[in-house]
């Protein structure tokens, strides 16, 4: 399993690399992955389905106990299906998609190979940590494939949009995960689901999950970005936007649901998300003329769909989710494949432009008929089956609170669903097609067609056609995935019971209720024209209220604009203001907790001449802070530093004071060289509060570090081990070969810090010295530091953003 | 644009009469703080003192010809250029905590061996003593470095300086 992973990291590395010489033939390479991984799923599944999951494990850290757990069981195989069986599929139909001159085709195809393995990834992993890995990856490969047409400003936008959307996600997704392994003491899935943790903490744990889950499949209220990243080429919509990587969320419903439906408020949650998104996407598409977005709303639609099974925590209502997840599949992944052809052979997608095309498309047509009518839930095929599961498990097994009320909101959601579905058929029989030329919502003349619309070859519709196949074959043969259907609910939940599925079950309610969703489908269908005016009446009088759009843009504002006041406020380029910045935090945020710390305190005067130094450092200090000359200012510290050291001879620590007696004789004569450049005097820019904060500071820094001592000198007073430095003293000479403590542990014990703090000397020498050059070069006068200064950072930088944004 | 701010009068600078006694004291004393930097360096395993000690000293040393002799005579005194200087002192220091890896032992392991110098008596001589000797260049060279950067030519100062 490892390898195969490894495979599609390589192999879609190789082919970004080989970029340019490959061109569309990237996507043929690129097929060898998801071919190997659909060969060894298919040579497992045997064993899978029999119950006994293939697993494999490789420890990454070995200290920190990561390991990469891989395991394969029937739920997985399910997704290793989608994910590589319709990924092999949009590989072979990208041959024909995309024009081999065009740049950065390669690029995608090596991109979207890097996507199937993080993908393959998620699924596979056991261990939460590397799966959620896995997830984060999915996410910044999405991010390079939306926005892999790097001079469009709005695939940039969109593509950002999801990778903000489905990252800030995948952080809370991360605390959530990592409190529940801590909690259940394991991070292996499989053994969480034997005994999973509950408690608050939990609780909120599973709050986090879920909003992670919610984000990456396009739930409301996050549910903006799905539609937004549909600038990205049809074949990768098809795929990441509809098969797989919007399933994770879905996935991770699923596989979490059997564990914690029943604690604290996971199904409530799940079930009112999802029950609010699948009416929505339901409404939405009815709207749209755009074939593409058309789907993308029915896709969300379809994964609140998804939520409303998986989040139940019922084993038979989870066995309904896996079935339309397959049905889901082949025909949304179909349909986009159909929307790519009528797109790349008419020029346009707009069904107000589509009219009805010649005798070459009838294959096309079809096509498109037959998974649209699987997925407005038609007899007899593969969404009938999934939709008619649904409805018959939601009412045997719907019987907890809200059941019922869910059960209508699917019913209700369905007729919306076959509604949209129509309406696609419809668009692609070119009966919106208007006369003139039609004009979009912002009044602006919708691109018309080709002149001469070329019908798609067979390679071209092959894929989607195979796709089809499937719908129809599962349709009347739902028996051959009852095996694993049946094993992946028992992999999700060891408890339960999968029912077998038929196409025909005899009259029951969720017959009558299919009944019901066709015949109010065709009456929305039929009064279609009022509908679209209504809502049309409707979205505008209400578009005061914020879409999910708007809030996203002004949370990117609102965060634009604190970043801007903060940097204002805190980096207003006064260097006495970041430095008391620095210090105040450095000391006084960690002062509680040193506080805590004072035990008994330590005799202070041992001799007397301890007082005449230290009052010399306090009466120095106080020189220092309210002086008015800077040169009197670095001599009055200077002489702060001489009396420490004073105070280092007094205690008998002789390198200490050595050591510090250099560095104060140097810092004053470095002192003194740069200040030359400053005024001598600082009173006259300076407001009067100026003295007295600076009083204030040095004495907070004054008693933050006293405080720090005194608690750091009783920190081992409770810990029975010895001490590190007694250990060290002693072993100074046997193993140092030294008899100064100080400089053994400095050059040999500790060597590797003092190795560290020299490259920070010389890192710091080298920032310094250019610092100064630039200020001030040999010849030529350079700028004056003020007027550097003054310069505003980064607003050419701003400009060209703003003008790449617009263009 | 104005060219650089003129030295500042309250700052100890020498005219052109340079100040006779801090000059004649510099001159006796100098060497005498260099071997005394230097002792440092080696005395430090087992008494106070140092690389980092000794580097400290040294660039004091520094600093008082920086002061009776400007720029010139500080650069005459290290041809070496301050960068190349603490170049090499880091780089030997890492070479001492690297080649005992080479030797199969652990970063920074050391070893030392005696010598017996006629006259000296035994001298103990250990590996940490080329750790510390990368140390005592790297500081030498900051110092160096530091006045390459702020320091100036005094008579480019007084001559030039007012003149631009």
């Amino acid at each position: 399993m490892f390898a195969l992973l490894l495979l599609h990291l390589v192999l879609g590395v190789g082919i970004v690399a080989a970029g340019k010489l490959l061109g569309r033939r990237g996507f043929a390479v690129a097929a060898l992955a998801p071919l190997a991984t659909v060969i060894w799923a298919v040579a497992r599944s045997g064993e899978v389905i029999d119950g006994e999951p293939v697993t494999e494990s490789f420890t990454w850290v070995a200290g920190l106990d990561l390991t990469i757990d891989l395991r394969l069981d029937a739920f997985g195989l399910v997704m290793v299906a989608l994910i590589s069986g319709i990924g092999l599929l949009i590989c072979l139909y990208s041959l024909s998609y995309f024009a081999a001159d065009k740049p950065g085709v390669a690029r995608l195809a090596g991109v979207m190979t890097i996507f199937a393995g993080a993908m393959l990834g998620v699924v596979l992993s056991d261990h939460l940590i590397a799966m959620f890995i896995a997830w984060e990856l999915t996410s910044v490969t999405s991010y390079l494939l939306i926005g892999n047409d790097d001079t469009n400003p709005r695939a940039r936008a969109a593509a950002l949009q999801a990778l903000l959307i489905t990252g800030a996600g995948g952080l809370v997704l991360l605390a959530g995960l990592i409190i529940i392994g801590q909690e259940g003491g394991t991070y292996l899935i499989s053994e969480l689901l034997a005994d999973p943790p509950s408690g608050s903490l939990v609780n909120a744990a599973l709050i986090c999950v879920l909003i992670g889950a919610f984000t990456k499949s396009a739930q409301v209220p996050f549910s903006s970005w799905l539609p937004g990243a549909m600038v990205a080429p049809t074949p990768i919509s098809a795929y990441l936007h509809s098969a797989t990587m919007v399933k994770a969320g879905v996935y991770l419903v699923a596989r979490f649901s059997p564990m914690f439906a029943l604690d604290g408020g996971w199904r409530g949650i799940v079930l009112a998300v999802g029950a609010v998104t699948m009416v929505m996407g339901g409404v939405r598409a009815l709207r749209q003329h755009d074939l593409k977005l058309l789907l993308a709303h029915g896709t969300v639609s379809q994964l609140g769909f998804l939520m409303l099974l998986f989040g139940t925590g019922n084993d038979h209502i989870a066995q309904a989710g896996i079935v339309l997840l397959i049905a889901h599949g082949c025909f949304k992944a179909a349909l986009f494949m159909v929307v790519g052809i009528v797109d790349h052979g008419a020029g346009t997608r707009d069904i107000r432009r589509l009219h009805r095309f010649g005798p070459g498309w009838t294959p096309l047509r079809i096509v498109g008929l037959i998974s649209a009518a699987s997925m407005a839930g038609l007899p007899p095929l593969l969404g009938f089956i999934a939709k008619e599961k649904a409805l018959g498990a939601y009412v045997d097994y719907g019987d907890f609170a809200g059941g019922t009320l869910v059960l209508v909101v699917i019913v209700v959601a369905s007729i919306f669903t076959f509604a949209y579905s129509a309406r696609f058929v419809l668009g692609l029989w070119g009966v919106f097609c208007e006369d003139g030329d039609p004009v979009d919502d912002a009044g602006e003349v919708i691109a018309p067609t080709h002149p001469e619309p070329h019908a798609p070859s067979f390679g071209f519709l092959a894929p989607a056609g195979v796709l089809t196949l499937c719908t129809i074959l599962f349709g009347v043969f739902p028996s051959l995935l009852d095996d694993l259907v049946a094993a992946a609910t028992r992999a999700l939940d060891p408890g339960a019971e999968p029912s077998h599925l038929h196409l025909w079950a005899g009259v029951n309610t969720a017959l009558l209720l299919s009944g019901l969703i066709i015949v109010c489908g065709l009456v929305l269908t039929v009064l279609r024209t009022p509908i679209e005016v209504g809502q049309r009446r409707i979205s505008r009088s209400t578009a005061f209220i914020p879409s999910s759009e708007d809030v996203f843009l002004a949370i990117l504002r609102g965060v634009n604009t604190i970043a801007r006041v903060v940097t204002a406020t805190l980096q207003n380029g006064s260097l006495p203001i970041y430095v008391s910045i620095i210090i105040l935090s450095i000391t006084l945020v960690p002062l509680g907790a040193f506080a805590d710390d004072i035990g008994e305190l330590p005799e202070f005067v041992e001799s007397p001449i301890y007082i005449v130094l230290v009052a010399l450092i306090v009466s120095a200090a106080i020189g220092a802070s309210i002086s008015r000359r800077r040169i009197a200012a670095a001599l009055m510290l200077g002489g702060v530093g001489y009396s420490m050291a004073g105070l280092y001879v007094a205690r008998g620590a002789p390198d200490l004071a050595l050591t510090q007696f250099a560095i104060e004789t140097l810092s004053t004569v470095l002192f003194v060289l740069v200040l030359r450049f400053l005024p001598a005097k600082w009173e006259h820019q300076t407001p009067a509060i100026a003295t007295p904060m600076r009083l204030a500071v040095a004495g907070a820094v004054g008693v933050a570090i006293f405080v720090f001592a005194l608690s750091a000198s009783n920190a081992r007073s409770d810990v029975d081990e010895p001490s590190m430095s007694a250990a060290q003293i002693v072993a100074a000479l046997p193993e140092g070969g030294g008899k100064n403590h100080v400089n053994v542990i400095l050059v040999d014990f500790r060597g590797w810090d003092t190795m560290g703090e020299i490259t920070v000397l010389v890192v710091a020498a080298a920032g310094a010295v250019s610092l100064a050059r630039t200020g001030r070069r040999r010849g030529e006068p350079g700028p004056e530091f003020e007027e550097v200064l003054d310069e505003p950072i980064g607003d050419e930088q701003l400009e060209m953003a703003d003008e790449g944004s617009v263009t | 644009m104005s060219a650089r701010r003129p030295p500042h009068p309250d700052v100890l600078m020498p005219d052109q009469g340079r100040p006779l006694i801090l000059v004649t004291t510099v001159r006796l004393i100098y060497q005498s703080i260099i071997v005394l930097g230097v002792y440092f360096l080696f005395a430090g395993h087992n008494l106070p003192g140092g690389g980092f000690v000794g580097g400290l000293i040294i660039g004091a040393a520094v600093s008082l010809r920086y002061v009776t002799g400007g720029l010139p005579a500080v650069q005459s005194t290290f041809p070496a250029r301050p960068h190349l200087i603490l170049g090499f002192g880091l780089v030997t220091a890492a070479t001492t905590a690297l080649v005992p890896i080479l030797l199969g032992g652990a970063v920074l392991e050391h070893g030392y061996f005696k010598l017996h110098p006629p006259g000296i008596g035994e001298l103990k001589v250990t590996s940490t003593l080329a750790f510390d000797i990368g140390v005592f260049l790297v500081v030498i060279g900051l110092v160096l470095l530091a006045f390459e950067a702020f320091g100036d030519d005094f008579d480019e100062v007084i001559d030039g300086g007012s003149a631009s």
